[in-house]
């Protein structure tokens, strides 16, 4: 078993598929990533995804420009995103709910369109839609082992890099970013700055629909070739435990959806060996609350020896992290639904 | 005289109902620091709200400048030159100070949208330069003193161009030394020609620093006085509506034995402070002991872990011979502890709950009111409810309506109805009579004296000096998580000199302060 | 609709008397409002996307209504989406989020249908036997999530969802490795004993014994709630955790609890519906029935007793629109769409508080227009203050 994980991880293809079913769950963390540290939940992510899958490949289907489609499906996805803050943000619904709701309405929805306009409940192969193209580097692709792995990607899988820089700069260096934390970590220092939280949160919103939208377009026009009801597969559940893990960072949400590209990619080869495909199925999923866990886990204990350190003297007043860093704040990431 | 900043018939209600400034009149001219003093919940907090556009009036109207004006939020407060220094600081704590300095106004650079943070720092230099406000630029605000983050908060408001300052309790969280500092800074401030609101209810502070008073009351505007022409007794009459009791009428404490004996607590609260600094202190039977203490040196944590809703992190609490230190609030309810939580609101009540199931909550599970089986005997619930409405005179129409429909004094009377009829024999006791109103108040402080009197052991923690002094039989003095002084008879000692054990000036020796022990 | 009579009489007295009976009548008038809403927006879809919007419309409405069939039909569908209606109205009276309730139905079914195919019991006692094994399971699973929240601070809804695909996966493997019928192309299992089946209520249509037992179901959730130590203890603590945990009530192990019995319930929803309609276990996917259980809790505003009424009105609305789309153009999923707007509309405390809202401004302002009335000297209170205290509580916060 050991020999042949250890296969698997020499194996340049392994990596590639690695590579492939990380990017969806990468884009859609960055996205629960910076709603959350606006200090809003976007549980309908989900729901995004599943309108710019299936907006995506008829817009392509009918227009013959995979572009024009992945454009029409980001609009889609923004506006499940808009329709959320709506609720949420300006008639006080809780934003939690709101996804549940929009979540149902997306499901049900993409089948009442697909059907509509096919006549098929499960899948939309009856419309020609189009691929977003896979790039072949010329020079690169000629280098052993890490040719295979990074030529012949879809053109999402880079853009799902950049968005990491992109995000990582949105928040880090940008002025806007630093109005995000304030807007998360306290509202009321926001406000009393004269920043409009609500134009901060519906910020975060439109650019996790933004991101939610390429990842949507990637499985239905990259991923695979067609939308499938349900296409999402819970990335966008995924996409919120894996933001705790990532710390409310662009970086952290690298390491956080690597655990669940990881396994995801590992499923195809046990599933070779005649592990039952069902249960391999759940170790993404599974390994996602596991590493939720290992994490939580991991910053309490830091937490606790540093306030018993200060309390012994050992370290200067003031030193400690605030709890509202890390993504542990009551309004955000961990604390949720209850109280 | 020509104002500033003046308010007309001022009035806000909240949507829901509460009625928080009435009719109020309103003025502070240029380059004077006025005070504004009133006790919790007359209104201050709401008027300073209206000035600075976070709220905004029912009616009436705001002059600045002699033109009326109309702010929608408190951005336009802040173009117009009002600057506003919040009681709980509006910082982000992640954020370095720079940066929180110039949230919502960043320096950018060239045209692009990204932050200069060297721009950001140099600014907070040069302004804490030119104001006297000196503050680490860098550091991020976490790992700053209280006293830097209030001196960044005016720095903010500064860099705003506020013309107008308004401080919201600012010393409730500093040292002496930094209020005397703070003070300086104050009057320089004054100096340069800005004007300063400065919200208190310690009339020491008004009388050193202001050069009036305003008086507010129950939401409403009392009057207004030149500080050189008035005496403490009036503006403190006019804060409560009455004569002070500076007595309560109760007999000697009959001390008893010890029941509760905590030693050694600590507790670094989120912000890596110790809020509490190895406290040990002990309850005797028949004996009030009062905390008195500057709002947030430690008696909350205090409270908090005597009752055993926070976790200390070294010591130990006994109660009547049992060790339940860091024991849940059950097993310290079970073991004869009440308490009557600090914030009714939040803690002390649950508000969309009735005030029958408020009042069972800690004895539900009685055999008077849990038959077999799991079941409720709910009728037994509702006679033992409306018996303490009764008693405790808690103004309802039945005991079916939830908390949420109740005054701030009613909600009280629910919380210490069902904390005084629990047959506990420790009663921890936080805040009994904050934005309680007057009658409610004394039929409070009668009551704790007959729990007293019937020989509970009562721990008795008020950010209200006069109340803690007149109702407790023995005292201890708080000061940043420390006890810094212990009176076994508290009529010995007088407010100017536990001013200065609150403040910190003094501190009594280990072998003094040890004697609250009892051993 | 009563403006007119609260200026009658004594004006405060008639006001305070309204103000009691508006806060329970206006909360379902907006209810009743989102679901006729969400019909008629139904209606408007038809009219979009379909070729015979009439017909389609009118199998829609009265379908349910037109055979005999369909109506006890209805009532069949209504058996499962109210157990997890209840199960979820009590993780919402304890103000949790978790949709783990769907592991539960669905685990509780596999449970079930081990239980119907391998044990060999008497009729009676072997559905029972399955429904208690079945509740088990659920009731285990249901905890996964209070767990989590309680030791790790795992957003309840997030891991429930998370643990939803697992549960899935492992009961889909189940079936496939240990109970498949490999006579069969389609995914089932060998079929059950016919010890398992629950009797049918009336001879030749679908309704089934299940229908009394998710009766029973609501009268004991009912009492659970609202007359046991157990059920106090969770709406309290739903009320205020903070006030509970200082009342000394061990919040931790309630929210556990009443996990548990919300995963009980809704594991034994699964095993119900094993042995009351099929034969066979013959999901090719997870029905989710704790999702429609959600808008069921929701309309019945978290009270068990009007789960009944809910759960029609979705049933209702479900097999209308199964007839219709049997006989029309249109899909039947649009009903799912539909849920989600009506959860959105009830979500929203801005319209939920509409009323209330627009009350209260309007007794605040006449509240303050009497006081300006009255003389400004009217300051020395002596307790009169009283009338307009609830400034004191709520200005102390502030």
């Amino acid at each position: 078993m050991i020999e042949f994980i250890a296969g698997v991880f020499a194996s340049s293809n392994y990596w590639f598929i690695v590579l492939r079913s990380t990017a969806p769950i990468l884009l859609v963390t960055l996205g629960a990533v910076i709603t959350e540290q606006a200090g809003i939940k976007n549980m309908a992510l989900e729901g995004s995804m599943l309108w710019a899958a299936l907006t995506g490949v008829i817009v392509s289907a009918f227009t013959g420009s995979p572009w024009l489609g992945m454009m029409a499906g980001i609009l889609a996805s923004v506006t499940i995103a808009l329709i959320l803050g709506l609720f949420a943000l300006k008639l006080d619904a809780n934003a939690v709910l709101c996804g549940v709701a929009l979540n149902l309405f997306s499901t049900g929805g993409t089948v009442f369109v697909l059907y509509s306009l096919t006549g098929d409940k499960g899948i939309s192969s009856s419309l020609p839609s189009k691929i977003i193209p896979f790039i072949k580097i010329p020079f690169v692709e000629t280098i052993p082992w890490i040719g295979k792995v990074i030529s012949g990607q879809n053109l999402i899988v880079w853009l799902a890099a950049f968005a990491v820089v992109a995000i990582h700069f949105v928040l880090n260096k940008a002025t806007i970013g630093r109005r995000i934390k304030a807007t998360g970590e306290n509202i009321e220092a926001a406000k009393a700055a004269g920043i409009d939280p609500v134009k901060v949160k519906f910020f975060t919103l439109i650019v996790s629909g933004i991101l939610a939208g390429i990842a949507g377009c990637f499985l239905s026009m990259g991923y695979t070739s067609n939308f499938t009801s349900g296409i999402a597969a819970g990335r966008g559940y995924v996409a919120n435990a894996a933001q705790v893990v990532a710390g409310g960072t662009a970086i952290g949400a690298i390491f956080a959806s690597l655990i669940f590209g990881l396994t995801d990619a590992m499923a195809t080869y046990l599933q070779n060996i005649g592990l039952p495909p069902e249960l391999i199925q759940a170790l993404p999923y599974l390994v996602t609350i596991l590493g939720f866990i290992v994490v939580t886990l991991i910053r309490d204990r830091r937490e606790s020896i540093r306030k018993r350190q200060l309390l012994e003297g050992k370290l200067p007043k003031g030193s400690l992290k605030p709890i509202a860093v890390g993504g542990s704040n009551g309004n955000g990431s961990l604390g949720g639904g209850a109280a | 005289m020509d104002y500033l900043l003046r308010t007309e018939g001022l009035s806000k209600v909240y949507p829901n109902g509460t009625l928080a400034n009435k009719q109020v009149d309103f003025a502070v001219a240029k380059g004077e620091i006025l005070g504004l003093v009133g006790e919790n919940g007359a209104g201050k907090s709401t008027l300073m709200k209206l000035l600075y556009g976070e709220e905004s009036p029912s009616s009436g109207t705001i002059y600045l400048d002699g033109k009326p004006i109309g702010f929608s939020s408190s951005q336009d407060a802040i173009a117009a030159g009002i600057g506003m220094v919040h009681q709980h600081f509006m910082l982000v704590p992640s954020l370095s100070l720079a940066e929180n300095l110039v949230l919502g106004q960043e320096p950018k650079k060239g045209k692009s949208s990204f932050f200069d943070l060297e721009k950001a720092v140099a600014i907070t230099e040069e302004l804490g330069e030119k104001y006297n406000l000196k503050v680490f630029a860098r550091a991020r605000v976490v790992d700053v003193s209280v006293s830097m983050r209030q001196k960044l908060e005016i720095l903010k408001a500064l860099y705003r161009g506020a013309k107008i300052l308004i401080l919201d309790e600012p010393t409730a969280v500093l040292t002496p030394q930094e209020t005397d500092e703070l003070f300086v800074e104050l009057q320089a401030l004054r100096s340069h020609g800005h004007t300063i609101i400065f919200i208190s209810h310690k009339l020491n502070e008004i009388f050193k620093l202001c050069d009036r008073v305003s008086v507010m009351r129950d939401g409403r505007m009392i009057g207004t006085h030149q500080v050189a022409d008035v005496d403490r007794q009036t503006i403190s009459n006019e804060m409560v509506g009455r004569e002070v009791l500076l007595s309560v009428r109760k007999d000697k404490a009959k001390a008893g034995e010890k029941v509760l004996v905590a030693k050694d607590l600590s507790y670094i609260d989120d912000f890596g402070i110790a809020a509490l600094d190895h406290v040990s202190l002990a309850l005797r039977k028949g004996e009030i002991l009062g905390v008195v203490g500057v709002d947030g040196n430690g008696q909350s944590e205090l409270v908090r872990i005597l009752t055993g809703s926070a976790r200390s992190l070294s010591g130990s609490v006994v109660v009547k011979g049992r060790d339940l230190t860091n024991q849940k609030p059950g097993a310290l309810r079970r073991a004869g502890v009440a308490h009557i939580a600090e914030d009714r609101m939040t803690v002390g009540t649950a508000l969309p709950a009735s005030i029958e199931d408020n009042l069972m909550a800690d004895r539900y599970f009685h055999p008077e009111y849990k038959g077999r089986a799991g079941f409720l005997k709910q009728a037994a619930m509702a006679r033992a409810a409306t018996e303490i409405v009764t008693t405790f005179d808690i103004r309802c129409k039945s005991a079916k309506q939830p908390v949420s429909s109740l005054s701030g004094g009613n909600m009280q009377k629910v919380v210490i109805g069902r904390e005084f009829t629990a047959d506990a024999d420790i009663l921890v006791i936080a805040q009994p009579t904050r934005g309680v109103d007057v009658g409610a108040i004394e039929f409070i402080h009668k009551r704790i004296i007959e729990m007293r009197d019937q020989g509970k052991a009562v721990l008795l923690v008020s950010s209200d000096l006069q109340e803690v002094m007149s109702m407790s039989d023995s005292l201890v003095v708080m000061n940043s998580g420390k006890i810094v002084a212990y009176f076994e008879d508290a009529s010995a000692t007088t407010d100017k000199e536990l001013g200065l054990y609150m403040l910190g000036l003094k501190k009594q020796n280990p072998e003094e302060i040890g004697k609250v022990l009892h051993e | 609709m009563s403006d007119a009579k609260t200026r009658g009489p004594g004006p405060l007295a008639s006001v305070k008397l309204f103000f009691t009976d508006r806060d329970k009548l206006e909360p379902a008038v907006i209810t009743l409002l989102a679901a006729i809403f969400a019909i008629l927006m139904g209606v408007g879809l038809i009219f979009v996307v379909s070729k015979d919007p009439v017909t389609s419309t009118k199998n829609f409405l009265l379908g349910p209504f037109l055979r005999t069939y369909n109506f006890y039909y209805l009532l069949v569908a209504m058996v499962p989406i109210t157990f997890t209606g209840l199960a979820l109205c009590i993780i919402y009276q304890l103000k949790y989020m978790s949709l783990i309730v769907d592991s539960s139905f669905y685990t509780g079914a596999i449970v079930a249908t081990a239980i119907g195919v391998r044990l060999a019991l008497p009729a009676g006692w072997h559905p029972a036997v399955a429904m208690l094994a079945a509740g088990l399971a659920g009731g285990l699973i249901g905890t996964l999530p209070a767990i989590l929240k309680i030791k790790w601070r795992a957003n309840e809804l997030v891991s429930s969802l998370m643990f939803n695909y697992v549960f899935y996966f492992f009961g889909s493997f189940v079936i496939l490795y240990f109970l498949r019928d490999r006579n069969q192309t389609i995914l089932a299992s060998m079929p059950f004993q016919k010890t398992f089946a629950l009797p049918k209520l009336v001879e030749n249509t679908q309704l089934h014994a299940g229908f009394i037992i998710a009766a029973v179901f609501v009268a004991l959730v009912s009492i659970f709630l609202f007359r046991t130590k157990w059920g106090y203890q969770i709406r309290i603590t739903g009320a205020n955790p903070k006030f509970a945990a200082y009342a000394g009530i061990p919040v931790a192990s309630v929210a556990i609890f009443a996990h548990f019995v919300s995963g009980f319930i809704g594991g034994i929803g699964g095993a119900v519906e094993m042995s009351g309609l099929y034969r066979a276990f013959i999901w090719q996917m997870n029905p989710s029935y704790a999702w429609d259980g959600v808008i069921v809790a929701m309309l019945a505003r978290k009270n068990p007793k009007f789960v009944p009424v809910s759960a029609f009105f979705l049933a209702y609305m479900r097999v209308g629109a199964d007839f219709m789309s049997r006989r029309g153009d249109v899909a039947f999923e649009f009903i799912t769409l539909l849920q989600g707007i009506i959860i959105l509309i009830l979500a929203s405390d801005k319209i939920a508080n509409y009323f209330k809202a627009r009350r209260l401004r309007r007794n605040a302002f006449a509240a303050e227009a009497a006081l300006a009335a009255a003389p400004a000297g009217g300051v020395r209170s002596d307790g009169g203050g009283k009338g307009t205290a609830g400034a004191a509580g709520t200005g102390g916060k502030a």
